[in-house]
């Protein structure tokens, strides 16, 4: 009968550690590009592709992503896409990702002043100029605490994906906790690295909140 | 292609699940809001030691993701003794994370008081506790009611994570259909709606809820 030390299972479940940052990374990066697109199309014409960004976000935000995850697994399958776990996890993060983050950074958009949207019109600048010189380096300082906070909301919704079987941080805590018979010491270490992972994120999002208070 | 009939014929579970979910989104939004406000009270008013165990609490249960919590409850606690049924655990952890970040929340709505509302208090000989539980919650609820409402539709949603410990609820019906007809897609399907719907109407409830029995302020015109 092996026994496992305590290293053992730390270095394992430090194992599973680049997953969870990868998947992460590639949900917020993923998510911020489409995010941006969605943002643009609904600035560019809100009548009728503002209002399907609309209720995509309402869609994403009104449903678990644990179904969204089974849909997108099994929905992938059923259209002929070979679906790994990874593959799964990763479209669905990015379109849950994609949801919040383009509303965050309307929310941001639609708190300029008008007068900026009027004067830059009033220059004979089209939209994309209008968006590149004038709204968004403004939204941009706006938008930074509120996307941190999005990114620790990423990286704790990556958890999820074991459900679909991607071996990241939970689900090697499973494993490993089925194989030790010490769920208390392993999911507590996995509560522990997440919190280590997250805490500072959540530091620097209040520090550059603090930061960014400042009214002109 | 997609096959609806097996899974919809299956509409007693679905309500089943429903139910359970609806039960347990009632229990612990309640216990988690009174949590929170406790906890944004005490965050405020307490001493030293009082402040520094909740800001630990509300770290840990706001950096961490609520699977890792379900789990750690659920498994990991009976090593050392304390043993939980799945919905006892569902719910404390349901509980415990929601009275995080309500506490949070509360605690902006309850720091935005104007400080002559206090005074005023005071100067009318109210105890401490009636000037919390009278003069200040109540308007900081009405504050914050919008970001209150939001969490609690979102713990309404990770309660489908406490299928993954067996509880019965909408999602773990979802899985066993799912597993019965092997019609997986359309089974999620159902329960995406059904999650859907729910989420509409819990803000619905909530939006009426709160003007007319928490902090008590009719919308101009509204009848009783």
């Amino acid at each position: 009968m092996n026994a496992f030390s305590n290293w053992d299972i730390i270095r394992n479940l430090l194992l599973a550690v680049p997953w969870t940052l990868a998947l992460s990374a590639i949900a917020f990066i993923g998510g911020s590009v489409l995010a941006v697109t969605m943002l643009v199309l609904r600035l560019w014409k809100p009548a009728t592709l503002g209002r399907a960004v609309h209720w995509y976000v309402q869609l994403f935000q009104g449903t678990p992503l644990l179904m969204q995850l089974f849909l997108t697994y099994f929905g992938l399958a059923l259209f002929g896409v070979d679906t790994t776990p990874l593959a799964a996890a990763t479209v669905c993060l990015i379109l849950y990702a994609c949801a919040y983050l383009t509303e965050t950074w309307h929310g941001c958009v639609i708190s300029i002043p008008p007068g900026q949207w009027e004067a830059s019109a009033s220059l004979a600048l089209n939209l994309r100029e209008q968006l590149v010189h004038v709204i968004f380096p403004q939204t941009f300082r706006m938008a930074v605490p509120p996307t941190v906070g999005l990114l620790v909301q990423i990286i704790k919704n990556s958890s999820l994906a074991s459900v679909v079987g991607f071996v990241e941080l939970t689900r090697a805590g499973q494993m490993i906790a089925n194989v030790t018979y010490a769920p208390f010491l392993v999911y507590g270490l996995v509560s522990l690295i997440y919190f280590a992972i997250c805490f500072p994120c959540s530091l620097l999002g209040r520090r550059l909140e603090r930061r960014t208070r400042i009214q002109y | 292609m997609l096959e609806f009939s097996d899974v919809l014929a299956a509409w007693p579970l679905f309500l089943d699940g429903l139910a359970f979910t609806v039960f347990l989104t009632l229990v612990s939004c309640t216990l988690g809001t009174l949590l929170g406000i406790a906890c944004a009270g005490a965050r405020l008013h307490g001493g030293p030691i009082t402040r520094g165990i909740v800001a630990c609490y509300v770290e840990f249960f706001r950096n961490t993701p609520f699977l890792a919590q379900i789990f750690f409850i659920f498994f990991g606690l009976p090593s050392v003794g304390v043993k939980l049924d799945s919905t006892s655990a569902a719910l404390l952890s349901l509980t415990l994370n929601l009275g995080a970040y309500a506490c949070e929340i509360v605690r902006a709505g309850i720091e935005a008081t104007p400080h002559g509302q206090i005074e005023a208090a005071e100067s009318l000989a109210l105890s401490p506790w009636q000037i919390f539980s009278r003069v200040v919650v109540p308007p900081a609820l009405g504050r914050i009611w919008p970001g209150l409402t939001s969490q609690l539709v979102i713990m309404m949603l990770a309660s489908a994570l406490c299928s993954q410990i067996s509880t019965a609820e909408l999602s773990y019906v979802a899985n066993f259909i799912a597993g019965k007809t092997f019609r997986n897609f359309e089974s999620y399907i159902v329960v995406t709606i059904i999650y859907l719907a729910l989420a509409i109407a819990l803000r619905a409830l909530l939006a009426w809820l709160g003007p007319r029995f928490i902090f008590g302020r009719l919308p101009a015109g509204a009848l009783k």
